[in-house]
């Protein structure tokens, strides 16, 4: 709790900055703030505790997914300082970005429908602005229409669905929820159904899953560079967290209702996501897509509803918001450039910097699932978890999508290594560099250490 | 002692980081130094691995107990035979390239460094999870190596063979998970368990499916082995010897240690299946490779042909199959080792590899020629030879199981003679004189490597009961496993 409050109050401060003058702080004073409401964070650790008329509930999922959170934020506002130098009103996106990281938080620690819907709301609205914080650039407006039009459609799937639990159950609470169902399995009347479909509908909206996830591409390219990369860590990251706590916690007793709906939109997701990439030649529209055909792994892992889903989710995040970052840091110094992304923009990096060529095939590697990085072993948890739950012709599905992912990940590593270019028309120094040796470095320990990792959920 | 083990696997992996180290002068040297190392390293366990049927020098540390995963690693008669196989092999192709302009060296190095590590981790690893780690990382510096060093053509190429081995991997991955998750109680990747399992046959038919597929892209077995020409011709040299004279083996290897004892009864109803389709690879890469211009890829088809019988004599599922299988991998590493580097040798003097355009090399140079027989009768399995024992032993093997299926597997024998023989005839004899500015004279490092095949041919082919003797007890072992 005291995690949101900190973050919040970071939000205020940025927003107070310009009137009191000491903007050129700021942002140090965010970092510093971010690393302490981790420090915060942690220390609640194992201290099970809800507030408010259990509307919030703080354990270790929620604990566990807020610092990651709070984390990639953090990395967030490293990676894209160069942003906040160039923009006019830095304070204020820097205020919404921490609004948002606090809708997100609220999503993974919400134990209350309402609360669920607050948080996403305060995410979501987040997000609109940001998209369109490049107010000259028409793609950005439009990226922030389409978003906005969008979400509030999901939105309005979503808050539905949230009217008809009430309405059989009687209560918002997560709890009652769970109880009424595991009471009533076999006359649950089908309002309650039509409720849990609509609840899907909304959540594969936000986490872009197949057939839902038209928006995506388009949201993502349009809008700037940075806020890509944020929406494809923090938000995704959020959605997911919110997804696994209330399917796993409210509806567990029904799960042969909705894994079938799930399993079939897992494997639509990851095959739509990875064919779609294939034939972009944008390299942030590529990822964009990619980010979708992730989105469906990890829908994998909440079809197979076991005790090891939600370390896998976990896992997964982390290993694909490292390499995501990593990635994103230098679209950033390519787009700052105005140079055009096409993948022959990386033509002879491995020559000019080969530290950073490096950097970015482990990235790569690991978003493709190559052991030993961490992308692998997040694909082995969730393949292991279907396994498990019989899911034999999901992971085969899982199988031949991610060797369609091979092809369009290995463009770019290919680009980079037989390139005829001596050198590139961007460079990658100073703190971007040192944030690609980082996520790439972190990439294959975490390859390393899942054990610990799994085990902390 | 058993801590040798771990040396020798870690050793590649610390080499590997020196050579980025290293000044851009020494690392040719500094590579083949510390590679002859860890050769006579691992070759001092000669004298004791040969008594022990079971797995000696085994060691087990915890990785990710909660998953039953460990690394456990060991080495009995098979496993060390490969093992010196890899250890032998990588000095050799380092010195091949001795005379040779190789741009950015420093990586080059590296990734044989840290394709030699993943290759011996592959040979001696005993947990399944492990095994698959190794077995993938294997894949990445050998797709680097092919890639950056290749041909023109090689990012299409690379791309096919990445495409092609990481299918069949992430279908062994499921076949691997699959069985974990068989494992009574605590579920557990340790071989033994796996070696226990009571599964039925259609369970062990789907095991069998999902492993075989890795194992036969790897080989390559008909009709998976489309990438492989294509690779074979466009690597580089040195990288097409690690394909096909250590990373070929990797596929073998997997069938007898994950396959043929994991699950038997698949393996005795889909033997003939297998075995079917190795005799037809054998004939149908025979019959290619007759028709060859491009000498290079005239030995990736008889490469093919090679693994064929290799794995027909596996499926077999008998001793003379498993111990000629066994030879034969080492006869073969070496052989076409140096097969590959006579094409090099030829291409590096004369711009061309195509044997129309070639002819009359033996008129002026004898040392070349005298070599290339050697190599090339060794290959053609004449006796005495390294050849002839793996091959007589196979043939043996797969009679066992059916005589049709070692009449058509004995062609490889006559075919191979017809292409080798004919391939000879059209690169050395003839009229043409080729004057030594053409076709300098070899330089030390070459004759060396010629030098040092010609002996093992000959070496290996008089003297095959020691190595014979090694593998022996593992497979007697291997085969009271698989009758269990």
């Amino acid at each position: 709790m005291n995690t949101i409050v900190t973050i919040a109050g970071l939000g205020i401060l940025s927003m107070l900055s310009e009137i009191f003058h000491f903007k050129k702080q700021l942002f140090v004073l965010i970092l510093l703030g971010l690393a302490a409401a981790i420090g915060i964070s942690v220390m609640e650790w194992d201290t099970a505790y809800s507030y408010y008329n259990h509307m919030v509930l703080i354990d270790n999922y929620a604990i566990a997914f807020s610092v990651l959170l709070m984390s990639v934020t953090l990395l967030w506002f490293l990676m894209s300082q160069s942003y906040f130098k160039s923009e006019s009103s830095m304070e204020a996106h820097a205020a919404i970005i921490l609004f948002a990281l606090c809708g997100a938080i609220c999503m993974t620690c919400f134990s209350d429908l309402s609360m669920l819907f607050i948080g996403l709301e305060i995410l979501s609205i987040s997000m609109y602005v940001l998209c369109g914080s490049d107010k000259l650039n028409k793609r950005s407006n439009e990226s922030a229409m389409k978003y906005f039009m969008m979400g509030a459609f999901a939105t309005g799937f979503l808050l539905f669905g949230i009217a008809l639990i009430y309405g059989v159950v009687g209560s918002f609470n997560l709890t009652d929820i769970a109880t009424y169902t595991g009471q009533n399995v076999n006359n649950l009347p089908m309002i309650f159904y039509a409720g849990i479909v609509l609840l899907l509908v909304g959540l594969f909206f936000k986490v872009s899953a197949a057939p839902f996830h038209f928006w995506a591409p388009d949201v993502y390219d349009g809008a700037p560079t940075v806020i890509t990369a944020f929406m494809a860590t923090v938000v995704k990251t959020a959605a997911f967290a919110a997804f696994y706590r209330l399917f796993a916690t409210c509806f567990s007793s029904v799960f042969t209702f909705w894994i079938d709906i799930i399993a079939i939109v897992a494997a639509l997701t990851m095959l739509a996501g990875n064919i779609l990439a294939v034939y972009q030649t944008s390299v942030k529209r590529m990822l964009a897509y990619s980010s979708v055909a992730h989105a469906g792994y990890i829908l994998m892992a909440l079809a197979a509803v076991s005790q090891s889903s939600k370390g896998a989710i976990f896992l997964y995040l982390i290993a694909y918001s490292l390499s995501t970052l990593g990635v994103f840091a230098v679209l950033n110094i390519i787009h700052e450039k105005k140079l055009s992304d096409d993948v022959s923009v990386f033509n002879g990096l491995a020559k000019s910097n080969p530290l950073a060529a490096a950097m970015i095939s482990i990235c790569m590697l690991s978003m493709a699932g190559i052991p030993p990085m961490a992308g692998f072993f997040g694909k082995y948890y969730i393949f292991l978890a279907a396994l498990n739950s019989g899911f034999t012709w999901l992971v085969l599905m899982a199988v031949l999508s991610s060797l369609i992912g091979v092809f369009y990940y290995f463009r770019i590593v290919m680009a980079m290594y037989t390139g005829k270019n001596e050198t590139t028309a961007f460079e990658i120094k100073g703190l971007p560099l040192f944030f690609l040796v980082l996520s790439g470095v972190l990439s294959v320990i975490i390859g390393l250490g899942t054990n610990f990792i799994v085990n902390l959920l | 002692m058993s801590k040798d083990l771990l040396y020798i696997l870690i050793a590649p992996l610390i080499a590997s980081f020196l050579c980025l180290l290293i000044g851009k002068d020494g690392v040719k040297k500094f590579a083949l130094a510390i590679s002859s190392l860890i050769f006579l390293f691992s070759s001092h366990i000669f004298f004791e691995i040969g008594k022990h049927g079971g797995s000696v020098y085994q060691m087990t540390y915890p990785w990710i107990p909660s998953l039953g995963i460990s690394f456990k690693i060991g080495m009995d008669g098979i496993s060390f035979l490969l093992v010196i196989l890899t250890t032998f092999l990588v000095p050799l192709i380092i010195l091949s390239s001795f005379n040779r302009e190789i741009k950015t060296e420093k990586s080059f190095y590296a990734l044989i460094f840290l394709m030699q590590f993943a290759l011996i981790g592959v040979f001696t690893a005993l947990d399944g999870f492990l095994f698959y780690i190794f077995w993938e990382l294997a894949l990445i510096p050998i797709w680097f190596i092919c890639l950056m060093w290749g041909g023109k053509d090689s990012k299409r190429i690379t791309l096919k063979f990445f495409i092609y081995t990481l299918a069949g991997s992430l279908l062994m991955l499921v076949g691997l998970i699959y069985l974990f998750l068989q494992t009574p109680g605590e579920h557990t990747f340790d071989i033994e368990a796996f070696y226990n399992l009571q599964l039925t046959s259609s369970q062990q038919s789907f095991v069998f499916w999902m492993m075989f597929a890795a194992f036969a892209i790897k080989m390559p077995v008909f009709p998976l082995h489309t990438w492989q020409p294509d690779t074979y011709t466009d690597a580089p040299t040195q990288g097409t010897m690690l394909l096909s004279g250590i990373m070929l083996k990797m596929g073998v290897y997997g069938v007898i240690r994950w396959l043929l004892p994991v699950v038997p009864n698949g393996v005795s109803e889909w033997m003939g299946v297998a075995i079917a389709l190795s005799v037809i690879g054998i004939v149908y890469a025979s019959c290619m490779a007759i028709v060859q211009k491009d000498y290079k890829r005239l030995i990736a088809y008889s490469s093919i042909a090679h693994v064929g019988l290799i794995s027909a004599g596996v499926f077999a599922n008998n001793e003379a199959g498993l111990q000629g299988a066994i030879f034969q991998m080492l006869s073969h590493g070496v052989n076409v080792v140096g097969l590959f580097f006579i094409a090099d040798i030829i291409f590096n003097r004369l711009g061309t590899r195509n044997t129309d355009e070639l002819g009359g090399i033996a008129n002026n140079q004898r040392f070349f020629t005298i070599t290339f027989v050697i190599i090339m009768l060794g290959s053609v399995a004449l006796p005495l030879t390294n050849g002839f024992v793996g091959e007589f032993l196979l043939l043996n093997g797969v009679f066992a199981y059916s005589g049709y299926a070692a009449l058509f597997a004995g062609l490889t024998v006559i075919l191979g003679a017809v292409y080798m023989l004919r391939s000879y005839k059209a690169i050395m004899l003839g009229d043409k004189i080729i004057s030594n500015e053409k076709f300098a004279p070899l330089a030390a490092s070459e004759k060396a490597v010629l030098i040092i095949v010609c002996a093992v041919v000959i070496i290996t082919g008089v003297l095959s009961q020691p190595l014979l003797e090694i593998s022996e007890p593992a497979v007697k072992n291997l085969i009271s496993v698989i009758n269990r």
